[in-house]
This record gives structure tokens, sequence and C-alpha cells, in this order.
């Protein structure tokens, strides 16, 4: 089958692509429009790695067609700071130790950043299950914790 | 992982979804969530030709009430029922099952048609739609069909949908206020499916078990209705004795397939915990408890 | 003296001691990490695997031309292609060798038969499908225990007859080594004459580090210039490019290895594999960048597993609890190839650190290493080499003995430390133990958890049938390898390196041996300049992982970045600071011994408004220097340590098991470490949670395990146990400081200590949980179905 012409708002760019049907969205993401901050961790759509935000809601890109992206709105870690200040998630994250080797942060960040749209004032169990789609290897997960704890906090001043 | 090469096709009504199904046959799936199918398709365990995706077709989602039924699209998300002021009230049952699929990212993709239509033994709707007394109303070339759960559900990739047929939406019978409910699931860890689990739905009328249906999750080739369990308490004041034989019951008319979840004993065994924690759950639920 | 004022200036620095923020945060959280997989360069193609569906089978053909017929490939490599460069076998860190791509046969389920190179990865998918093998299925030998047999199949038919496959003589086909230490006579006539003997055999489950990044690269070879650029998930960026050289005959100073961000590594990256090879062939063959990525199914089944030692423990003990003697015997499950990454002497790694933190006077191990029909490894997953494995025997040996004896674990240990004045502590198996305080350890973690309290109530809820455990553990381990006199790979001494530059207005570049993978090295080792040299730690860049400009280092593992590549960034910034202390007696007109260290400066004694600070004398470094010293301000230092560190810790875990379905749940976790001197403690807290955390995937969950025919069974993250923040329990941490006497700041490394030590805790309680209902020893994992065997065995689920 011919490649499909899709376009969709990537952290508020109009972007577009020539895809085939088969070519999952984070390849595309990643390979296509270089934006390579989503990673590629188990392919089985179990470790999170790869979210990222479409039409509001959290999506793992390793388990979904770039067509299926035609049309939507996606935010990616790349388009999470806006105006040169960084999202409360980011800055909470350094401020809490909550990554190591980063490669599972920019899923987490996702992640929490639409879980606290969700759930503004979170309780740790709350957290817990939240954000249980996403692993980390690293960091034993007490400071990611601490880290959206922290984040709802900043957000809720704001 | 990288699925094979494939023909893809977004219908956005049922017509033209099942207009697609029947030109391509056997050689077309349809995807729903995708958590299931492009896993597969991954690791070339399916390598359908044509893709029939269902996602751009509206009228498969929503959760509604009508005729004295809530009505629930095929394509309605795992979140979607959690959500649902409406099923929290009426089928609380589903809602309370769906928190216990998956993730928080699967269940903004996985919708409850794929979860149903799959025929994975280990998914987790099945069972619960066997306990709420669900009916499926199936979509096809020669029109709507309705059947009911009970009966729906024939074996591993295997149900009663028929060639060229989709799932359209679920019909549950809203519950009275002395319904109870509970779904019990044992599994190793977030994302996984069932070791095993129990759902239950049950109606008292004073203190006698008037209706009860207990669908049991991943210990068998399907979901397994547990008619013998069901029959110890129908009719009974269930008491701990009685949850016990029932328990025994359930445990009898498993048959799981050993795998890195445990062995066949200890699913057994495990359907049977599952089973009694449900039973106990819902019991108190229709007395008016939590 | 120590003034306000100076006590401001220092905490400017934010040196060693800071929990300052990290400097690598920054990229990390907008996207800008720069791993393998984001690397894409013009031209590139990417490589796939065919691989072996079976365990052992031999090859009959392979039929490429329906692969070769597919557009967009470019080619298919089978070992036939890589015979005429002598590519299709390597050599292995271990001394053995290991088939590149499967020659004639496979040994291995999953093994690499082909690579299939095309222009994109989903082409590269498609031909994988199509290359045509032909196989002659042979009889699997998957039960370690049935490796020497007579009748046993042999494996490495490459190696039948061989005397030895580099690791001493042998004495079966399917035998690699056997390997013991300590005098067996003196610690058989131990056990002869003691009171009491307890014996367990126990397992140490095959497990993966299964970093979140799997492994992989981009090899591009230039033709025009000859050279050989390679990106690579290494933790050993030098070593890889000095064994590229070996197998490959490009001159080392036209390779260059790079190890851009890596996702994670925890020893699954120590090894150079197949895939690395064939890249590299490739790109050669084929003019154009190749890039290969593993999926997580190939991860888990081929590259670099770890444990799989199946050991018996004994311990011999006066009968009110004085140990005597250890004697442990392992088989240990190496796979298809030799190919552990341990240093190059030791086919057992620091395996007989196994008599832990107790004063045993005679102990005596034996380890037999075999082949079998799985994949090859056996590498150092987050611990130093085999220190998991040698912790885990002894600390749950000491729960088995505290049984027998019905004495509390904690009173044994107790008894049979190694006191605080027996350092330097000369142990049964020839350790030189750097330093340690075990008992104060151990009690403040009883005092915090009230210790007495907890056994209370176990014993409450033991009447009322409830299943609660505790678990302890007072471990020691030996990192920071290594003294080059012992510790070497392929012949390179295990010394690290650092180099450091200052710059005229101050800001630092220092470039190390070593390549971080999470453990931020990239702020911890500015800290240590930053103290060193008084310059902040915001100014000082630290480069890692490039071959071409950092100085040659042995790499990340083992804790030894700290002990070994720490103790060099020290030296050489004590190198520096003594030029340093010239110019600014020049400067000063004063003499050198007049001087004196003052946080960011040299003072004159007596005389403290008269100073040069590190900023001043960067500056007069480029173009004020007294007469004959050279102009410029930097320094490199080989660090060889002279021995290893000692870190050592008391852990407490505890356990409440459901009667009725198993499911474990850790209540309450408390780790006390020592690491010696901390150099940022939001760090090491860090580092420790993680730690923690794969512990209890190990304990509870993980396995590698695999059917009769050699299939592996849960290659996925389906089945591959990685806990969730819902299942992950809350970890409670502390600390004491000991510090290492001979490393130069006393530092001893601290991210694998809490892996080591964290597996028998955990295991130790659920044993203590079902030993006190007169259960014997259950291995690993602890999961919900194991657990509800013992229980069911035990009849406490009865209803």
């Amino acid at each position: 089958m011919a490649k499909q012409h899709i376009t969709f708002t990537l952290n508020g760019q109009a972007v577009e692509a020539l895809v085939h049907p088969r070519e999952l969205l984070i390849h595309v993401l990643r390979e296509q429009l270089m934006q390579t901050g989503a990673h590629i961790g188990c392919e089985t759509s179990h470790c999170g790695a790869c979210t990222i935000d479409i039409d509001n809601e959290s999506v793992k890109a390793c388990t979904m067609l770039a067509v299926q992206a035609d049309g939507a709105d996606i935010l990616s870690v790349e388009g999470l700071a806006a105006n040169g200040e960084l999202h409360a998630v980011q800055q909470a994250f350094v401020d809490e130790h909550g990554l190591q080797c980063g490669f599972c942060t920019p899923g987490m960040l996702l992640r929490a950043y639409r879980f606290l749209k969700e759930n503004p004032t979170p309780t740790e169990e709350d957290i817990r299950w939240g954000m249980s789609g996403n692993l980390c290897r690293c960091t034993g997960y007490q400071n990611i914790i601490k880290a959206v704890q922290t984040a709802s906090r900043t957000l809720q001043a704001e | 992982m990288i699925p094979g090469v494939f023909d893809y096709h977004a219908p956005t009504t049922m017509a033209d979804a099942i207009a697609l199904l029947a030109q391509y046959g056997d050689e077309a799936k349809v995807l729903a969530g995708g958590h299931s199918l492009l896993p597969m398709m991954k690791l070339r365990f399916a390598e359908p030709a044509y893709l029939i995706d269902l996602n751009k077709i509206n009228e498969l989602r929503g959760i509604s009430e009508a005729n004295g039924m809530v009505r629930i699209g095929a394509m309605t998300t795992e979140n979607q029922l959690i959500a649902s002021d409406l099923l929290a009230q009426k089928c609380p049952l589903i809602p309370e099952a769906a928190r216990l699929v998956a993730d928080p990212q699967v269940r903004n993709r996985g919708t409850i048609g794929g979860d149903i239509a799959h025929g994975d033994p280990g998914n987790d709707h099945p069972a619960v739609m066997l306990a709420v007394g669900a009916s499926f109303v199936l979509a096809g070339p020669a029109g709507e069909r309705t059947v009911a759960a009970d009966g729906f559900f024939l074996g591993t990739y295997w149900t009663g949908l028929e060639e060229g047929e989709i799932l359209k939406e679920i019909l549950v019978p809203p519950v009275t206020a002395s319904t109870g409910h509970g779904y019990a699931k044992l599994k190793r860890k977030t994302g996984d499916y069932a070791t095993a689990g129990a759902a239950v739905q049950l109606t008292l009328n004073g203190d006698v078990c008037d209706s009860i249906n207990i669908g049991l999750t991943n210990v068998g080739a399907c979901a397994i209705k547990a008619t013998e369990a069901e029959d110890v308490l129908r009719g009974q004041v269930i008491t701990e004795a009685l949850i016990l034989t029932a328990a025994e019951k359930a445990m009898a008319m498993t048959d799981p397939a050993e795998d890195l979840r445990g062995d066949v004993e200890y699913k057994t065994h495990m359907a049977g915990e599952m089973c009694r924690r449900a039973l106990r759950q819902a019991l108190a639920r229709a007395k008016g408890g939590a | 003296m120590t003034t306000a004022e100076s006590l401001d200036r220092q905490d400017k620095l934010q040196g060693v001691g800071c929990s300052r923020k990290r400097k690598e945060d920054p990229r990390f959280i907008q996207g800008k990490g720069n791993y393998v997989d984001d690397i894409k360069l013009p031209g590139m193609l990417y490589g796939d695997f065919v691989r072996s569906p079976y365990a052992h089978a031999r090859i009959k053909s392979i039929n490429k031309e329906a692969a070769l017929a597919l557009p967009g490939v470019h080619a298919v490599l089978t070992a036939d292609d890589l015979k005429p460069l002598n590519l299709h076998w390597m050599p292995t860190l271990a001394g053995d060798k290991q088939a590149v791509l499967a020659d004639e046969k496979v040994c291995f389920q999953y093994q690499e038969v082909a690579m299939v190179i095309a222009d994109d990865r989903y082409i590269a998918a498609d031909a994988t499908e199509l290359v045509e093998v032909e196989y002659e299925e042979l009889p699997p030998l998957v039960d370690p225990h049935k490796a020497l047999l007579p009748d046993a199949p042999i494996i490495r038919e490459d190696a039948a007859g061989a005397d030895e496959v580099g690791q001493g003589q042998r004495t079966h086909p399917n035998h690699i080594f056997t390997w013991d230490v300590g005098d067996e006579a003196m610690t058989d006539r131990a056990f002869e004459n003691a009171d009491v003997v307890v014996s367990q055999e126990m397992l140490n489950q095959r497990v993966h580090p299964s970093p979140l990044e799997t492994c992989g690269c981009v090899a591009s070879f230039d033709k025009v210039r000859g050279e050989l650029t390679l990106y690579l998930t290494s933790q050993a960026p030098h070593v890889v490019r000095t064994v590229v050289t070996m197998l490959s005959g490009i001159p080392e100073s036209k390779v260059r290895v790079v190890s851009p961000d890596i996702g994670g590594g925890f020893g699954n990256k120590v090894g150079i594999y197949p895939g690395y090879v064939v890249s590299i062939v490739a790109s050669i063959v084929l003019g154009r960048p190749v890039k290969w990525i593993e999926d997580r199914i190939e991860n888990l089944s081929t590259t670099a597993f770890a444990r799989d030692y199946h050991m018996i423990g004994e311990l011999a003990a006066t009968k009110d609890g004085k140990i005597k003697g250890l004697r442990v015997n392992v088989l240990a499950d190496h796979g298809a190839f030799n190919a552990h990454a341990q240093p190059t002497k030791w086919p057992a790694g620091f395996f007989s650190i196994c008599t832990g933190s107790y004063d045993i006077p005679t102990a005596y191990a034996k380890v037999k290493g075999v082949y079998t029909n799985k994949a090859p490894g056996g590498v150092a997953y987050r611990c130093s080499f085999r220190v998991t494995e040698a912790v885990y025997v002894v600390e749950r040996m000491i729960d088995v003995l505290a049984h027998k004896l019905e004495m509390d674990p904690a009173e044994l240990r107790m008894k049979n430390f190694i006191q605080p004045e027996q350092f330097p502590y000369h142990s049964a198996l020839g350790w030189e133990y750097d330093s340690g305080d075990y008992p104060t350890a151990l009690k403040k973690v009883m005092e915090a958890v009230d210790y007495a309290g907890l056994r209370k109530e176990q014993a409450e809820k033991k009447a009322r049938g409830e299943i609660m455990g505790i678990g302890l553990c007072t471990f020691t381990e030996v990192v920071g390898a290594g003294p080059s006199k012992s510790c070497d790979i392929l012949g390179v001494g295990m010394f690290d390196s650092a180099e450091i530059r200052v710059h005229p207005t101050g800001s630092v570049i220092a470039r190390m041996g070593t390549i971080t993978q999470g453990q931020g090295h990239q702020t911890t080792y500015a800290q240590i300049i930053a103290t060193e040299l008084g310059l902040s730690s915001e100014d000082i860049q630290i480069e890692e992982g490039d071959t071409s400009t950092a100085p040659y280092g042995l790499g990340t593992y083992g804790s030894r970045s700290t002990p070994v590549g720490g103790a060099a960034t020290v030296m050489a910034a004590r190198k520096i600071r003594e030029k340093a202390r010239k110019i600014a007696a020049h400067l000063m007109e004063v003499s050198e011994n007049d001087l004196e260290w003052d946080v960011d400066r040299f003072r004159v004694a007596g005389n403290h408004e008269q100073f040069k600070t590190m900023k001043d004398i960067a500056w007069a470094a480029y173009n004020n220097v007294p007469e004959g010293m050279e102009m410029g301000l930097e320094s490199v230092d080989y660090y060889d340590p002279p021995n290893f560190t000692y870190p050592f810790g008391a852990y407490l875990c505890v356990v409440d098991i459901d009667r009725f379905t198993g499911e474990l749940k850790v209540r309450r976790f408390y780790a006390l470490d020592d690491c010696g001197t901390r150099i940022n403690p939001m760090i090491i807290e860090g580092q420790v949670h993680g730690g923690l955390n794969e512990a209890f995937a190990v304990a509870t969950g993980q396995e590698l395990p695999y059917d009769e025919q050699g299939n592996l069974l849960g290659n996925t993250f389906m089945d591959y146990f990685w806990p969730t923040m819902v299942e992950t329990p809350v970890w409670e941490l502390d600390y004491t400081v000991t510090p290492s006497p001979h490393h130069p700041m006393g530092a001893k490394g601290v991210a694998e200590s809490p892996h080591v030590g964290g597996i028998p805790c955990i295991s130790n309680a659920v044993n203590d949980a079902f030993m006190q209902f007169g259960a014997s020893h259950v291995n690993m994992p602890h999961n919900a179905w194991r657990n509800w065997k013992a229980i069911h065995e035990l009849g406490l689920d009865k209803q």
C-alpha cells in the first residue's frame, strides 16, 4: 500500500509526514520528525518510555500507528517547557532527583503532566496507581513520587 | 518487533466497516485499541493483510441508558468506563474491573469491545460480562443480532462472532438496590493478566440470594461461567460455609494452563480464593456495605 | 582556621558533601539526551538478526536469495561471509571464544545466525523472515547438573578436545573451569571438629540486568580515511576500542568509540556482543553507517544474563554460635560460551568474599563452570563480580545456622562480626578488608526499627496463623577493581584515569576513563574537583565516553568509578594544586612553605589578607609563571589502586505474606549503608533506592526460566518482572561513615550495595517467615506462586 500523507499538531506546530500504514507513531516521531525525547524500551506497551500526550490523553506511542495520529494534537517532552520556562513537573524532577539515566524520564514527565491534570491533588497512593504505566529501572520510584507531589504543590500555588 | 505489511482502512461508519470486512474476509483484522493486536503483529503472531481500524467510528463510542438497559459502545475505552457516573451507579462491577486492567496509558486506548471480542482468556471483561448478565449486539452483513454473554465465549480466541461480524454494543441490565458486586483479580504486577480472577454479581431478596452470576478469568480456555457454584448459592441464605462450598465447585469447573503465573494446582486454588473474595465482597455490598 | 566566611566560600563551591542538583538533568528533562538510537547518520542502514529458534541444532543450509531479492536489502551476512576476515568467532573477555554468527551449529535459542542489512528497520525485519535456514535439531543440554555426565550432549564441538578454554584444566567437553580457594584440608578439619554443622543447597537464579535502554550501536567506517567510528551502549568504551583493534587490525588510533548517553547499564553493557561486530563488518563492507538496536526480546534472550549459581553452603560452629568454618560448592551455568565479564584472572569473580562480615577462621570455596545450551553471560548485575552470589550464600547460611541453634540471627551476627579493631582484616580467603564497623551499623538499625518489638509482633502473628518474616543482612562488598597486580581485562590493568584542564578564567574541563549510565558522574566528579581545587562545581565540565578525547580507562561497572576513577580525579586535581601552590608563591613572592590552602585559595600563613584565589592563579598560569615552569594548568592521573574498597551495610526487611494467595508485601525496608566519604548525599540516596528496587525485583520475581527443550520462557516485560510504583515498597535509609584509609578521599562506592545486600535481606525475611513454621529453605524468586507452595505444604492456607 502506498504511503499515506498525515498531518497533525506536534508541540503546537503543524507537521506532516508520509508514512506506511504499518509505521509506528514512535518511529515517525523519532526518525522522521527527529523528536527523539520519547524512547523505545519494551515495544510491548509495558514500560511507558514512549509515553506522549495525544488529544489530552497519555498514550504509549509504540503501540499506535502513525496513521492513527492523523489530525491529532500531540505533546511530547520537547514541547513541555513553554517560553523558555521549565514546566513544574520538569523542575520538580530535577529538584527531587527524580531521574538518573534519563531514559524513562520523558515518558515519566509526560505522564506526570497529564496525571496532574486528571488529579491535581493526588495522594501518594493515587500517584502510585496513576503513574503505574511507566517503568523506571534507576530510581526505585521514591523520588519520582516526591517529584510528582512537589509539582502538584507548585501547580496548585500558581 | 516490527509488524508486517498491511493495507489500512479507517472507516467512519459501521456500514463501511462491515462492507470492508465482507470484502477482505479472513485476511482482515479489526483494530480496536490495538494493545493486544499490535503487539501480536509486531511479534508476527498475527499478519493480517488488511487492518480495519474502528477508531474513527463515532457511533461505537459512548455510554447511555435506553429501554431499561445500559448501552456501552464497543469502542468505549477502559478509562471512559472508569469515568462514567452512569456505570458507577448502574453497572458498578464494570468500572471496578476496568481499574484492574493494564495501566493508565493502555486504558486510554484499550476498549471494552476489543477486550471482549479478542477472545483472550486473560482479558477481564468476559468474566465481568458473564457476571453482569450482559448481551452483545453483533453487526454483520445480514444485519444485527443480539446474543447473551453466557455462551458467547467458546475458547481461546474463539467467540460467538460469526465471520464478517463486528461487536457493536454491549447491553447491561442495571443493578438494583439489593445487588452486590465484586471483582477479585490476582496478578503478579500492574499490567499483567490475571493469575486467576473472579467476577460476581448477586441480588438479595431479604437475606436470600435471588440471583447470582459468577464469571472466572484466565482459568480455562475462555472465561468460565461458574454455574455449579452459582447453584450452591441461588435461593439460599449465603453463609461463609456456603461460600466455601461454592468456591470448591468453581474450582472444579476450571481448566487452567500452566504458565509462569502458576501451575494448574495453584491457579485452581487461586480461582477458589478469588471466588471467595469476590463473593464476600458482593454479599457485603448487597447487604448495604461498602 | 574555619570561619563563617570560609564556610560560606566552601558552600559556594558545591563540592564534596553537598546535595547539589545534577548537571546532567537539564538535557534529560527536555528530551535532549543523546542515546545511541537517537543517532542518525547520513546514509545509515539498519541491521537485524536472523536468530535460531532452537537451543541446539546443526545448520544444514542458509538460503539468502529471497531476502536479498527484497527491495531495500543491501546484504545478508552469515558466518561464511565473516570467515575470510576471520571474524566469524571472537574472543570473550573470559578467554573463551564466541561465535559472532553461528558457525555450522547453534548452541542456544535466539543465537545470531545471520544479519540482514537494509534501508530501514522495517525492511530489515521483513528480510529476516525471508532468510531460509534449515536446521537439524540436536538434543539440548539445559540442566547444568547434567552437563558433566558421560553421555551429555557435547555443546562446543569447536572446543571439545581442548585441554582448556582460557581458565584452567578441563575434565569434560562441557566443563569450562574449576576454581577453588582456601585451605580445603583445614576447613574439612573444622567441620569434623565442630559441635554444629549446617548445610543448605540454594540457587541464585538466572536473571537479566535489562536496563530500560537495550544494547545497540552505530558503526561508521570511513573508507577514505580508514577510520572507524563506533557509537555504542558500552560501559567500557576504551576496552571495546582495544578489542576492535585486536579483531579488525584497524590501528587503535583510527578507531573511535563513543558511549553517548546510556539508558542504564547494570552490567548488561560491559561485554562485546555479536551485534557490534557484525555492524562493524557491515559498515566496512558496504561503506555506509550501520545501526543495530536490540529489541527487548533480544535483550532478555541473548545479551548478558547474570547469576545462575547453584550453590551449597556449609557452616561449622560451636554450640554457642561461634563460626569455625565455611565451605561453599558452586555449580555455575555459563551458557553456551564463556562470556562472563570478570577481570580475566578471576573465573568466579570475587566470589571468595563469601566469608562476608564475619571473622571465620577457615574457609574453602570451589566453583565449577559448565556449558549449557543457554545464552552466554554471567555478568555482574549491579554488583562487583559475583559478589551478590557470595553475599547471598553467606547471609542465608547465617540465618540457617541461627535457626539450627535456635538463636536470634541478629545475635549470631553480633557474635561473629569482624570487630572494628581488627581492620585491616585479612580474611580466610585472602582479602584485606580496608575498614568497617559492623556492630555499630547493626545496632543502629535494630534500634531504629525496634527489632525486639518486631520479633514480639511476629510471635503474636504466628499464634494467629499469620505469616510475617523479618530478614537481616549485614553485608560486606568488595568493589573498585582493581589493583593491576591482580586485576586486568585481556592484559590491560584495571587502573582508571582522569585528565583535568583549568582554563585561564578558572573554569574546568575534565575527562575520565569511566562512563556514567545514570550514576551522575558529571555532577559528582565536578564536586570532587571543586573541593580539591576550590573552583565552583558549576563551572566544571565533565566528559566521558569518547575514546578520542578521554584518557584510557577501564570503564564503569563493579562500583569502580568512585574508588578508582574518583581517586584518579583527586590525584590529578592535587597535581594541579601543587603547581598552583608554586604559582601562588611566585605571585606573592613568598616561599611555598609559607602558604596554606584555604578552601579556594592559597594564603600566607599568619597573614590571611594576603592570598591568591585559584581563579587568580589560573589566569597567571597562562601568563606569569615562575622561571622554568611550563605554562598551563592541567594534569592527568592514571590511578592504580593499592587495594579494593569494602563498603558495607546493615539492612532489615519486614514482610507479610498472604496465606491464601502467597502474595508478598515488603512492609518495611530499612537500609543503612556505609560507603565511606559521601560525595553527594542526594545522589547516594537515589542510588540506594534504585539498587533496593532491583534487589526487590530479583528476590521476588525476576527469572529467566527455560523449558526442557531450551526454550526461554518469559522474555518480554509482560513476564520478566519489573515492579511498577504500585508494587515497589517504601525505602527507609540511614548511614554511617567509615572512610577507606587508602582511598585519597576515603570514598568506597555505593550504587551496588543495595542490590547486593537487598536480595539476601528480602530472601532471609521470606525464609524467616516460613522457617518459623518448620519449612526449610525456599529458593528465589519469592513470587506468589512459590510462596503459596510453601504455605500449602505447611497447611497454613486452611480456610
